[in-house]
């Protein structure tokens, strides 16, 4: 057979080619990092994709102030010494801050809560970009919202920078919880949740259809531990973010590593036990009660 | 009996081949450890990162036994990241990733550029009948050497091979899970079958 050869033209930039690379990233886990060494040691243990950020949540939530998009030149330098996709984070409606990420060459955007808010109505327009963006959520209508701007992945919120996943697991029951829900709804209740969800009428009713969220749902905000991250998988995450959890542990490579392991294989006890095993401190957790600034209420 | 199809389920897009097959009226198995490779006849390696893929294969004491299985000829389809998996050279790569020569070719990671060149396209390829294939390209490697045996299905930009067949292992730097598009699963299953 001879072989065949195509000159169509291309498409970039499509809800298909935006979304499939969240496909790709399913069952991995996406790290933050805030210089290259960092970036070097989670692609050593098997990150799929690294956050390029200049402080790791729980710093920013101690140093307080604006917290920006990071500066492009280490945006590069992390770019320069990792093969697994690098996405960095724009303030919640700072298109600007985007407009650069996406001139940078970051293979996804995420518009973060981490980050200060810079407008207190508007998410950026996420179809005017070639670049795929993934949002943050705490319940199902938000997801919905975030989707209908053209987010090409959810991340359930959580609480970042505390280690604790007390919030990932409330919003991650609250999103997958509502999916269940609305696939057991009868077509006259759809109208109805779509108005107590504020959220558009064609996304639930395809919900309903599908009993599945339109792109890809990743978990992220207080995972700490291998355990964390099969809870998370368990409840219906398909892949997780770690932010301070692995560079604020006391050995950084083994705990990266062990969260690699344990995301893959999250159903296996045994897998789970092995990996859990003498990984020195997790980072310090704090109590969501004794929080004066709660990151997840950002957006809107 | 049915020969059993596995798909490789240690990161990636494992569900969207499961539901290609699925359509085909075919149950996947989801391999992770190697007593599950046992019960296969043949396994899908799907798109993802193939560098994480690598390190969780061995990791999970996976990579010799299936190394062995695809020696001894056990069918296989990969795609993207897959088809980094299969081939005997990898460019590009990480200089601890490892891959099983399944297939005489050499490939480039990443070739097309990063996320912002990702794309779609219609592509002719051989052995598949009918309208041209909608292929999805994402961050995608290309086929950079072509041993001898080896069967180009599918090029770009004149002759970048973009899908190669040799014996009963079929690669694709695209994504057939992302569209609706099932013929490439059927040609794979074709080849199981005979």
């Amino acid at each position: 057979m001879a072989p065949q050869h195509s000159d169509a033209p291309r498409e970039t930039g499509t809800q298909l080619v935006k979304r499939g690379l969240a496909d790709m990233l399913k069952g991995g886990v996406i790290m933050d990092v805030v210089d290259p060494e960092q970036a070097r040691i989670a692609e050593d243990a098997g990150a799929i994709a690294v956050m390029a950020l200049e402080r790791v949540p729980s710093d920013i939530r101690r140093d307080g102030g604006v917290a920006r998009m990071s500066d492009p030149e280490m945006i590069e330098g992390i770019k320069a010494v990792t093969t697994v996709p690098v996405m960095a984070k724009a303030r919640i409606g700072h298109f600007a801050e985007a407009q650069i990420l996406q001139s940078l060459g970051v293979d996804y955007i995420d518009e973060s809560e981490v980050l200060t808010p810079a407008d207190e109505a508007h998410h950026i327009d996420k179809w005017a970009f070639t670049t795929p963006f993934v949002c943050g959520a705490t319940n199902l209508g938000e997801a919905l919202r975030r989707i209908s701007e053209g987010a090409c992945m959810i991340r359930s919120k959580g609480e970042a920078g505390t280690g604790n996943v007390v919030e990932a697991v409330r919003h991650l029951r609250s999103i997958l919880g509502d999916i269940r829900r609305i696939g057991t709804a009868d077509p006259a209740e759809l109208f109805d949740w779509a108005k107590r969800l504020q959220a558009p009428l064609p996304l639930v009713q395809e919900i309903a259809e599908t009993g599945t969220l339109p792109v890809p749902m990743f978990c992220a905000g207080g995972i700490a531990t291998p355990a964390d991250a099969a809870l998370v998988m368990q409840l219906g995450a398909q892949a997780v973010f770690v932010g301070s959890g692995i560079f604020k542990s006391s050995d950084p490579s083994r705990m990266a590593r062990a969260i690699v392991e344990a995301t893959a294989n999250y159903t296996d006890p045994d897998i789970l036990a092995k990996v859990s095993r003498g990984l020195g401190e997790a980072m310090p957790g704090l109590e969501i009660g004794s929080l004066d600034t709660k990151l997840a209420e950002r957006g809107w | 009996m049915s020969p059993a199809i596995g798909i490789l389920a240690l990161q990636g897009a494992v569900d969207l081949h499961a539901r290609a097959l699925a359509r085909l009226g075919v149950d996947a198995v989801e391999v992770r450890r190697p007593a599950q490779l046992d019960t296969v006849d043949a396994l899908v390696l799907p798109g993802g990162e193939s560098s994480a893929i690598s390190k969780l294969l061995v990791l999970n004491s996976l990579f010799d036994p299936l190394r062995e299985r695809l020696r001894a000829g056990m069918p296989a389809f990969g795609t993207c990241a897959g088809m980094i998996l299969l081939a005997t050279g990898v460019l590009d790569g990480r200089t601890d990733q490892r891959s099983f020569a399944a297939i005489d070719i050499d490939v480039r990671r990443n070739a097309f550029g990063r996320q912002n060149d990702s794309f779609e396209t219609e592509l002719e390829v051989a052995g598949v009948d009918g309208p041209t294939v909608h292929a999805v390209f994402i961050r995608a490697p290309v086929v950079e050497r072509v041993g001898p045996g080896v069967e180009v299905l599918a090029t770009v930009d004149g002759d970048r091979a973009v899908a190669c067949r040799q014996g009963a292992v079929i690669v694709t730097s695209f994504h057939p899970e992302l569209s609706d598009d099932l013929r490439l699963h059927e040609l794979f299953l074709a080849g199981v079958a005979a």
